[in-house]
């Protein structure tokens, strides 16, 4: 009963959602306000949330009579992974992504009260389209509440590599972020269809992309923090077109997130925010398409089935081309914003603007030219570090300098006076640079660069705090500041591991001592360990350096259903860096043993988690100024 | 860069075009010699990759093929695509599905005397995952794993 009350809940959804588009078109509704639309969005959102309840209540309980349940669970797998994995496969993570949509389209409906009306019916229209296109998809093609007769005995169960805390906090955080940004989509739709792109527009917008932004940063940092501990690789990006799937939208975000500013405080770069703001969620759906479709191969990628992947094309190009479209028709319309001059805040951020568009742009080729190539011609290539690495280098760090730069200049105009207090952080960053470059004889010049700016940013992400009082500056000022100081940590982090890392790969008895970077480690045995629904071969190793000796347990796990062997990386992690483990296979009476030893390697993550904490902290100040503003009057 | 309001935009159109612009020659000239295409033992033995050049080769792991090294770490084996041959050495842990008689795929460059040279080698996933690439015969455990130097 469960399963089928899901599934006439999402039937629900789907009809209103259609609802909630033709009362976006239907002139008669919006004399009488935005109230009916108001409430079918609201309703639409409820009910898309009601049966991705019933989906996990279906999960958690295990029942082997839904197929979905019987091809991706297990009863004897822990609690966490059952509700977890209700998004651990095609149809479930389908519908997380269309709750979340709903849930948006529900919010924008329920906070949303400073924009001007009309605009803010013909958004709510559009989201309407968008939840409908999806609602077809997820009943035609994906139908995750499908029955199976007769049940199944017992579940297939879930990938063991997907069998990790991270499953239960990374999917739901990018999706949130992901999705999120189809309330950008909408708004912009709207404010082209009614040719009202303004401040007002600026300010609505503004809280929803920082709050996708906020979770597509965190979502990305902690898949990349996953990736790195549970594959076992000691990479913590690969370039992998799923992640690029992900970064894609980070970026339109960021530019968005940038040029949202200019807008909301100068009323410039109107006709450009909203194709960003159009664009920022044409990658998201282009991510989904690349990770759902199946045309990628990836542990995300859960299963192949070319109808799929054809209809989610035929979705993308359809509201990628409408926008389009619509924006092609409208935006001549749209009168020219105040100008600036070439050094001034707008410039320096129209600069932020069209570096980020060109990373997104060789991101994006090089991520679907493998496609491209294979459609036309059947020849197979990857394209993957050697390429992404060598051209987004260079542009990240033109964008480090423009952000080191940019916020030390006034609007409209601005004499450059301010930027000579760069003097003494561009000194620090050249000596990093230049005793870099000795200290450390191998290549690796991009790296070399990227610490020195990094040096630099760092004291100069504090300078727009000189000279103010610190208590009556506004706190978005500090979280600009906090994030920008978040770029320099990661960067920092990026270019001293990849600089540093020592790594030995070796066969080893127990009882033989290895040594890694400074560390010495005694291989002292290997046993073996049960585990809820697997067994493992454990090493413990003793690791010191000089001081307190620290215990490592990598593993080799054994999983039953289905059948998998996998890594368990032992980390360490201490103030300066993280001992990294792994141990591999049986050669005679010898185990192999990875060592890695990863200087300021946690910088990495913790510069993602600066940033999103920036992020949150722009979000909370916007809100106190709208509240105290409306408290005044 | 004082303009009339109208001079402005059409400026800042011009710089987006170029912008763009810029992306794809980048991406066009980064793409020239950093895509890793992927070839068959045929496609290596009648010479269609260069030395040096970093492809991927990908073909069944010949039963009785696999032997270890003293070091214990570097693995010797022969991919084959029934057709044809190529011996691949690979100092690393192997993942966990690299078995004889499966698919893989090694990414690498030849060495001059024929031998591939891998820096990472990517295993047959479980029949779960079955992408498109080498006609359902082998999948990738995940997709490049290239160590950054």
């Amino acid at each position: 009963m469960i399963a089928e009350t899901g599934l006439a809940a999402l039937w629900l959804a789907a009809s209103l959602s259609l609802l909630q588009l033709v009362l976006g078109f239907v002139p008669a509704i919006s004399k009488s306000g935005s109230g009916p639309i108001r409430a079918v969005a609201v309703l639409q959102g409820v009910l898309t949330l009601f049966s991705f309840a019933m989906l996990l209540l279906v999960f958690a309980t295990t029942d082997l009579s839904v197929s979905l349940v019987a091809e991706n669970s297990h009863s004897a797998k822990p609690w966490l992974y059952k509700i977890a994995g209700t998004w651990g496969n095609h149809e479930g993570s389908m519908l997380l992504w269309v709750t979340v949509l709903g849930v948006s389209g529900a919010a924008l409906a329920i906070f949303s009260r400073r924009l001007e009306e009309r605009t803010f019916i013909a958004a709510l229209a559009a989201q309407g389209a968008l939840a409908l296109g999806f609602f077809i998809f997820l009943l035609f093609a994906s139908n995750p509440f499908a029955r199976l007769n007769p049940p199944a005995f017992e579940g297939r169960g879930l990938n063991p590599i997907l069998q990790d805390p991270g499953l239960a906090f990374h999917p739901p955080t990018l999706y949130l972020g992901y999705v999120g940004l189809s309330v950008a989509f909408s708004l912009a739709v709207g404010a082209l269809i009614t040719g009202k792109v303004d401040r007002e527009l600026a300010r609505a917008m503004r809280p929803w992309v920082l709050g996708a932004w906020i979770f597509l940063t965190l979502g990305i940092t902690a898949g990349s923090y996953w990736a790195y501990y549970d594959l076992g690789w000691g990479g913590w990006w690969f370039w992998d077109p799923v992640e690029n799937a992900s970064l894609m939208p980070w970026l339109a975000a960021t530019a968005l997130l940038h040029s949202l500013n200019v807008l909301a405080a100068r009323d410039s770069l109107r006709a450009w925010t909203v194709m960003l703001a159009m664009i920022a969620f044409s990658m998201s759906m282009v991510g989904t398409f690349l990770v759902r479709s199946g045309v990628l191969t990836s542990v995300h990628a859960f299963a192949v089935d070319p109808k799929r992947g054809v209809f989610l094309l035929i979705l993308l190009a359809f509201y990628v081309g409408a926008a389009l479209l619509l924006f092609a028709l409208r935006s001549g319309k749209l009168s020219e914003g105040p100008e600036f001059e070439l050094l001034s805040r707008e410039a320096a951020l129209v600069g932020n603007n069209l570096l980020l568009s060109v990373i997104l742009g060789v991101v994006f080729i090089g991520t679907l030219y493998p496609l491209f190539v294979e459609a036309l011609t059947g020849a197979k290539l990857s394209v993957g570090a050697p390429y992404f690495n060598a051209v987004v280098g260079p542009i990240a760090l033109a964008l480090m300098a423009l952000i080191t730069i940019g916020p030390l200049l006034n609007w409209r105009q601005d004499s450059g006076e301010r930027l000579k207090r760069l003097a003494i952080p561009a000194l620090l960053g050249v000596t990093a640079f230049v005793v870099l470059l000795i200290a450390v004889p191998q290549d690796g010049l991009l790296a070399k660069l990227g610490f020195g700016f990094a040096v630099a940013l760092f004291p100069a992400s504090l300078l727009p705090l000189l000279g103010r009082k610190l208590r009556r500056t506004p706190l978005t000022t500090y979280a600009m500041v906090l994030a920008h100081f978040g770029v320099a940590t990661a960067v920092a982090g990026m270019s001293i591991s990849s600089l540093t890392t020592s790594e030995t790969l070796i066969a080893a008895k127990p009882g033989e001592i290895v040594s890694v970077g400074r560390w010495s480690i005694r291989f002292d045995s290997i046993r073996p360990v049960v585990g809820p629904n697997w067994t493992a071969l454990e090493a413990t190793l003793y690791a010191t350096r000089g001081g307190a000796i620290e215990t490592l347990k990598p593993q080799a796990r054994f999983y039953t259903d289905p059948p998998t062997e996998t890594t368990q990386s032992a980390i360490l992690t201490t103030l300066n860096g993280q001992l990294y483990t792994v141990v591999g296979q049986q050669v005679g009476d010898r185990w192999q043993l990875r060592l890695w030893w990863k200087p300021m390697v946690t910088l990495i993550w913790l510069g993602g988690f600066l940033i999103a904490i920036g992020g949150a902290l722009a979000l909370i100040g916007r809100a106190w100024r709208g509240w105290r503003r409306g408290s005044v009057r | 860069m004082i303009a009339k309001p109208k001079h402005q935009r059409l400026v800042l159109v011009a710089i987006a075009l170029v912008a763009m612009l810029a992306a794809v020659l980048l991406a066009m000239w980064g793409l020239r010699d950093r895509a890793a295409y992927f070839y068959t033992p045929a496609d290596v033995v009648a010479g269609k990759a260069q030395p040096g050049q970093s492809i991927r080769l990908g073909g069944m792991v010949q039963k009785g093929s696999v032997q270890r090294l003293a070091d214990g770490v570097t693995v010797r084996f022969v991919l084959t695509d029934g057709a044809a041959k190529v011996p691949v050495v690979f100092r690393g842990i192997v993942p966990d599905l690299f078995r004889e008689g499966s698919g893989a795929i090694a990414e690498g460059s030849l060495e001059s005397g024929g031998t591939f040279d891998a820096t990472n080698i990517l295993a047959k996933h479980d029949e779960r995952y079955m992408p498109p690439q080498m006609g359902n015969q082998a999948a990738e455990h995940q997709t490049a794993k290239t160590v950054d130097r």
